[in-house]
């Protein structure tokens, strides 16, 4: 990094992901030039990440999460596939503890048969910590390639090359997959109560009073209610996700810059580093937790029926 | 922070995972897990068992053992009566072989002592009718004093 880039210049560096998308044509970019056509490339600066809009992607994000839940599958069906029912060894000891505590998790939330709801959790949990643990890779080493070997490659100026290695500091990948829940949650709940009972469940809870003509006068704030709570669910889990992450990160970049503050600082930096990544590994992993339990709480409440529903209150 | 398309590849690489692990992940590993879970219930059912049918050929043995020894006694009991009943018979038939042939050899000194006692009674009268024909010179005629020498004879 350059001696002249400021401490708010670093931070804003850290947190912009490696934009991939389309500026419309006339468009002045971060060095002044004007395109004369819209074009799809990469942002050079957080501005023209911002006006890309909706179509751009986040390709460090992308990458890294796609990477690493290859890496998750590669790893776990290397091992479904050597598995033995006789004395297990090594790896296979290894994912058997996690299958075995996601499956007893599961068991204990999620009474309904279906077959999907385990291997879900499986991937969440497996899949949401090694993304996570991204975080605890020092914030610089990776950018500080990424950005140096594109540079080297093609002729960028590393100062715009932008590189965040934890997909889940990144808001569109936690509600990303908060969504794809959400969508399983609507899935579940139409297939199992059909999209009569569904609506039913959406418009005559919480108030209900067995007369037909008070029931009409109370849909509505009913749906207002049940509507909140029912999108309140996806977007709370991506962002509690988000939020642990994003500020584990920020307190991560903000011990790299005291890095540079003399002796004392390199020492005091040290020390801190050492310590919230300690702490930060209780979090990545309870945060990974958090996401699977939650996502499996809500699968039960989509299978739970209305008559169930009565019995438990 | 832009939400932009890569919520949407988020969600479809989720769903991409979930479903790898639903398919080729998950059952595997639990089947196998499940199986051991057996294996191994049985395998402790089974020892449970050996367990108990050690203990009760345990227990037969000493029985088959004590029923062995008892059998054994028997036998030497038997055998000890039948030698003593042996050693008895052999006793018994060596007395009545030797009192037979004592009896025999008795009978033969008899028959020896007779027969010398009648060689000896037979040579006493020749003798003492010589002896008498000398006394009285005269030759008795041995028929007619056959009775008398006879009568002397057996007075021997």
């Amino acid at each position: 990094m350059a001696a002249e880039q400021t401490a708010t210049g670093y931070i804003q560096h850290h947190l912009q992901n490696l934009a991939y998308g389309k500026l419309p044509a006339g468009y002045t970019r971060a060095d002044g030039t004007v395109l004369s056509d819209s074009t799809w490339t990469i942002a050079h600066s957080s501005q023209e990440a911002a006006d890309m809009g909706f179509w751009a992607v986040h390709l460090d994000t992308l990458g890294w999460s796609i990477g690493l839940g290859v890496i998750f599958c590669l790893l776990f069906a290397r091992a479904a596939k050597k598995a033995t029912a006789g004395v297990p060894s090594g790896f296979q000891s290894f994912v058997e503890v996690i299958v075995d505590f996601i499956d007893k998790t599961v068991k204990d939330t999620f009474p309904h048969r279906n077959s999907m709801v385990a291997p879900m959790a499986l991937t969440i949990f497996v899949w949401v910590f090694l993304m996570n643990l991204m975080d605890l890779i020092p914030v610089d080493w990776l950018p500080l390639a990424f950005a140096h070997g594109t540079s080297a490659l093609t002729g960028a100026d590393p100062h715009h090359v932008y590189f965040k290695v934890v997909p889940t500091t990144d808001l569109n990948a936690t509600l990303g997959m908060a969504f794809a829940v959400f969508a399983l949650m609507i899935f579940f709940s139409v297939k199992q109560k059909g999209l009569v009972g569904f609506l039913k469940e959406l418009t005559l809870h919480p108030f209900h009073s067995g007369k037909w003509y008070i029931d009409i006068f109370l849909i509505p704030f009913n749906f207002l209610l049940e509507a909140v709570s029912l999108i309140a669910k996806p977007v709370s889990l991506g962002l509690r996700l988000f939020g642990n992450l994003y500020a584990g990160e920020m307190i991560f970049i903000l011990i790299a810059i005291v890095f540079g503050v003399g002796a004392l600082g390199f020492i005091g930096a040290g020390l801190l580093q050492m310590g919230w990544a300690i702490f930060h590994i209780l979090v990545i992993t309870l945060q990974a937790f958090v996401f699977m339990v939650l996502t499996t709480v809500y699968m039960a409440m989509a299978h739970d029926r209305e008559d169930e529903h009565a019995h438990d209150q | 922070m832009n939400i932009n398309l890569t919520l949407i590849g988020q969600s479809i690489t989720f769903f991409a995972f979930v479903w790898f692990c639903w398919k080729y992940v998950w059952p595997a590993l639990l089947g196998v897990m499940q199986e051991r879970e057996q294996k191994i219930a049985t395998g402790l059912q089974e020892a449970e068992r050996a367990g108990k049918d050690l203990e009760l050929a345990q227990r037969k043995a000493v029985e088959q053992l004590k029923e062995a020894k008892a059998q054994a006694a028997e036998i030497i009991d038997g055998a000890n009566k039948r030698a003593n009943q042996i050693v008895d018979e052999a006793k018994e038939a060596a007395r009545s072989e030797g009192d037979r042939l004592k009896a025999a050899a008795q009978a033969e000194i008899e028959q020896e002592v007779n027969r010398a006692k009648e060689q000896l009674r037979s040579r006493i009268a020749t003798l003492s009718v010589a002896g008498a024909e000398k006394i009285l010179s005269v030759n008795i005629d041995a028929k007619a004093h056959d009775d008398m020498i006879e009568k002397l004879a057996a007075e021997l």
